[in-house]
């Protein structure tokens, strides 16, 4: 008897926390995109959050400072370790996606202050929906520099 | 020279350490206590070889020696002393070397301790330290060496080598890249070192329960010698979280507090498990039972602690602390896969060592309700270690839907990831079942009390707690999830002070002492459980901060001209002007002067600004903040007109109760430190004051 009561207790409680969780997931979980992804199924992904990394083209950037709006395109770069070190690391990956015109790009819109970071080659991961006119809203915007900190060696000079 | 000096002592030290276990382990295999005694000394030893291993790579970096890869990395001439000596732990490497120095002074001070009563620990306390010393020392010298040279060679190729290769000469550099800015903070200084400490600490009381599954000596012994050392250890997590938020808040610059950064979550979760086990253990020690339990979350903290410095130096998952990626991913994981599963082996061997003495019969007895609070604590380390590895494990259960093609749409092997809200929603109403434990666990008895008992004890207090969320409706606050949280505040601030009281009138009517000298008596007396309840009235006063600023903060921002202002809820933000001007580090400032406003009423000047690094080529922005008790006004100067800095932008933040926070972190503290200070209450005599067992045998129960 004084068992069940405690094995019914644990099993409401983990039954809600499931419930919390799966509800949570279905409302706020963001798909972790990168351009190619975004644009190859973009019905698929229409009004759904997301996540999405690229690297900054630094020409594209325009500032509105009066209505705080902020443009900007990204370009296409790939998500995965593994391939971003074989291809000689961060930094690298995100030079030859801004130097090569075939790649996929894509529109971003940002209200808000203009980041430091925010400049050629910087590699955006931001949070936002893909709106119908094809530009991604952004609510949530980071950016990361990966030659300044901690790289393993200088420049090489050839 | 001195980087040589440094690697030679590292590498002496790992020896010493590997000599350490197999001295240990033979001297138990053998029965020969002179091994034991031996590899004490080799763990004494590992402590003045990593000194000068740490100070070899202090002087390096005081001094300059750009020549190192690490110093490079991390400091610049233009850094102030105190920063380059922090940058010890500023990079990956060094922050290694800072981790197996620390480690290797707490397990020398156990093994200094006295030992008559319980000399079997000891060879396996000084295996289970020296274990992981080793793996965090081979890491240092193999993957992750600080003292790596920078070489170049004649067709200006540079490599990254501790010893010269043959052809090249030494890279000399005139400064080095500096410090990340936003590590440069006097944070800096107090907060990375008070984690590691939480980190390492942890790994005493593992290193005994270990020892207790070894030996087989399971009775509640080992929680006994290292009640102190948890506390310690969860005491000095506590301060790194609370320090971190903090920096946090002042630095990021987004007006908060806490962002459910996965770094942050790989200090969270040890803290949660750990603050589990301290309340469990109360239940061993009282009545014998969660033997298993304790065990198990002992080792999972351990686990935990290990998996937080793996996730903040392997670069796995992105994040504003992780440092650059690195090979010592796969080691912390299979180094993690073995202790952990080793640890669970020696567990299910003593399986049957470890069962309970009694059983529980009530859901509202204090066992039970300790019980539920630990399910919430380890609830809530499960939420949080699911969410940071989201990504991780949805991108792997694409395999399921390649395998099943009925599954492809559900498992897709598209990586989703989650974030605060996500977890904001999920722990909300757990934190808010903590606050109701902790509100009614205190007037429950152990064994017998049930839903009756408690009732009588608790509705008075519960009564005078409503006035609480009553005070906010009456003042215009409409929000439910505010009016629940206010009233559980409330209800667990009533019932901690009703406690004191209570104790305290009974201990002056006995001893026919003042309230206040009682009070006193009472609370030297048993200091775990007073210093315990002032830590959850410095949880009600955090609870009232993040309430605060999670439902009633506000922001807004703009741009002004000069005499123009922002008005956000009571307060107005007037623009007043904007110099820019470069200080003697090289830093280029720009620093806005505005004048700030309530109700009409001038509150005077602020100075919000923007710190330009150039060899960092970044900027941080400094908020200016206009604090009271109340609210915090955070003024943040985000962008400027440069030539003829006739316009700014500013964005503002009103964060109501947010000192709460930081108060009762401070009193949150200062409970602990009760707790952890020595108790004159002789040991083994409360357990037998207590019945071991209930009063019914357990198949009458059933």
């Amino acid at each position: 008897m004084a068992r069940l009561k405690f094995i019914v207790g644990g099993v409401v409680i983990l039954a809600a926390v499931v419930y919390l969780i799966v509800s949570s997931t279905a409302a706020s979980a963001q798909y972790f995109l990168t351009v190619d992804e975004l644009l190859n199924s973009a019905n698929l992904y229409k009004d759904k959050p997301l996540r999405i990394s690229g690297a900054v083209l630094g020409d594209s950037i325009q500032y509105d400072a009066q209505t705080l709006t902020l443009r900007f395109t990204i370009v296409h770069v790939p998500s995965d370790n593994k391939t971003i070190e074989a291809q000689g690391g961060l930094a690298q990956v995100l030079h030859a996606a801004v130097s090569d015109p075939a790649r996929n790009r894509l529109q971003v819109e940002y209200r808000g202050a203009k980041p430091d970071l925010l400049r050629h080659e910087a590699q955006a991961i931001m949070t936002g929906r893909l709106g119908d006119d094809g530009v991604f809203y952004a609510d949530e915007l980071l950016l990361k520099c990966p030659t300044r900190y901690e790289e393993a060696v200088p420049q090489q000079s050839e | 020279m001195i980087a040589n000096f440094g690697y030679g002592s590292l590498l002496i030290a790992w020896l010493v350490a590997l000599y350490g276990i197999g001295a240990a382990a033979f001297g138990v295999w053998r029965k020969k206590p002179a091994w034991v005694d031996s590899a004490r000394n080799a763990m004494l030893l590992t402590f003045p070889l990593l000194s000068l291993t740490a100070l070899s790579l202090i002087l390096l970096l005081v001094g300059g020696h750009y020549e190192i890869e690490y110093v490079a990395a991390v400091t610049s001439n233009s850094m102030p002393l105190y920063l380059k000596i922090t940058a010890l732990w500023g990079g990956q490497a060094g922050s290694l070397i800072f981790w197996s120095w620390l480690m290797s002074a707490f397990a020398s001070a156990v093994t200094l301790r006295k030992w008559e009563r319980d000399r079997e620990f000891l060879p396996w306390v000084i295996v289970v330290s020296l274990v992981t010393l080793a793996f965090f020392l081979s890491l240092s010298l193999v993957v992750e060496n600080p003292f790596n040279r920078l070489w170049v060679s004649p067709s200006g190729k540079v490599v990254e080598a501790l010893l010269q290769p043959s052809g090249f000469t030494l890279f000399t550099q005139g400064d080095g890249r500096g410090l990340n800015p936003l590590l440069r903070h006097p944070g800096m200084i107090i907060h990375p070192p008070m984690l590691y400490l939480g980190f390492v600490s942890f790994v005493i009381p593992y290193a005994f329960a270990i020892a207790a599954l070894l030996t087989g000596r399971t009775d509640d012994r080992w929680i006994r010698i290292t009640r102190r050392w948890t506390l310690v250890a969860w005491l000095f997590l506590s301060l790194g979280l609370l320090l971190g938020s903090r920096w946090a808040y002042d630095v990021l610059g987004w007006g908060g507090y806490w962002g459910w950064d996965p770094v942050e979550i790989a200090a969270f979760m040890p803290w949660l498990t750990g603050t589990a086990f301290l309340h469990s253990v109360v239940i061993q020690e009282k009545r014998g039972m969660l033997k298993h339990w304790n065990m198990l979350l002992i080792i999972l903290t351990y686990a935990l602690v290990i998996y937080g410095t793996f996730l903040t130096r392997s670069g796995v998952i992105d994040s504003v602390h992780s440092f650059a990626r690195s090979a010592i991913g796969p080691m912390f994981f299979a180094f993690i896969a073995f202790t952990f599963t080793a640890s669970l082996v020696l567990l299910i061997r003593r399986w049957e060592a470890l069962k309970s003495e009694g059983q529980m019969t009530n859901l509202f007895s204090r066992e039970a309700l300790f019980l539920a609070n630990n399910l919430v604590f380890v609830l809530i380390t499960a939420i949080c270690f699911l969410g940071v590895n989201f990504p991780i494990l949805t991108e792997s259960l694409g395999a399921i839907g390649e395998a099943l093609p009925a599954l492809r749409n559900i498992f897709t092997a598209q990586k989703v990831t989650v974030g605060p809200q996500w977890y904001e929603r999920i722990t909300a109403p757990l934190f808010a079942a903590m606050l109701l434990l902790m509100g009614i666990a205190p007037l429950s008895a152990w064994g017998h009390s049930t839903s009756k008992t408690l009732g009588r004890a608790l509705w008075k207090l519960a009564l005078v707690s409503l006035l609480a969320p009553l005070y906010l409706i009456l003042t215009g606050g409409r929000s439910l999830p505010a009016l629940l949280g206010l009233w559980l505040a409330a209800l667990v601030a009533c019932v901690t002070l009703y406690e004191f009281w209570r104790a305290a009138a009974a201990r002056q009517r006995t001893h026919k002492e003042n309230f206040f000298l009682a009070l006193w008596k009472l609370a030297g007396r048993n200091r775990r459980r007073y210093g315990g309840y002032v830590i959850h009235l410095g949880v009600v006063m955090m609870a009232l901060g993040i309430i605060g600023v999670e439902m009633f903060q506000s922001e807004t921002q703009g741009p002004l001209r000069p005499g123009e202002q922002l008005t956000l809820g009571q307060y107005a933000v007037r623009f007043d002007s904007l110099a820019e001007f470069p200080l003697a580090d090289g830093r280029q400032v720009a620093r806005a002067v505005v004048t700030v406003f309530k109700n009409g009423v001038s509150l005077g000047e602020l100075y919000p600004r923007s710190d330009f690094y150039p060899e960092a080529q970044q900027s941080m922005n400094i908020a200016a903040l206009h604090s009271t008790l109340e609210d915090d006004l955070y003024i943040l100067l985000v962008d400027w007109q440069p030539v003829s800095a006739d316009g700014a932008t500013f964005k503002i933040y009103h964060n109501p109760l947010v000192n709460w926070l930081w108060l009762g972190g401070i009193v949150f503290i200062l409970g602990t430190l009760v707790a952890v200070w020595p108790d004159k209450e002789p040991q083994a005599v409360a357990r037998r004051l207590t019945p071991a067992r209930l009063p019914q045998a357990p198949e009458q129960a059933a």
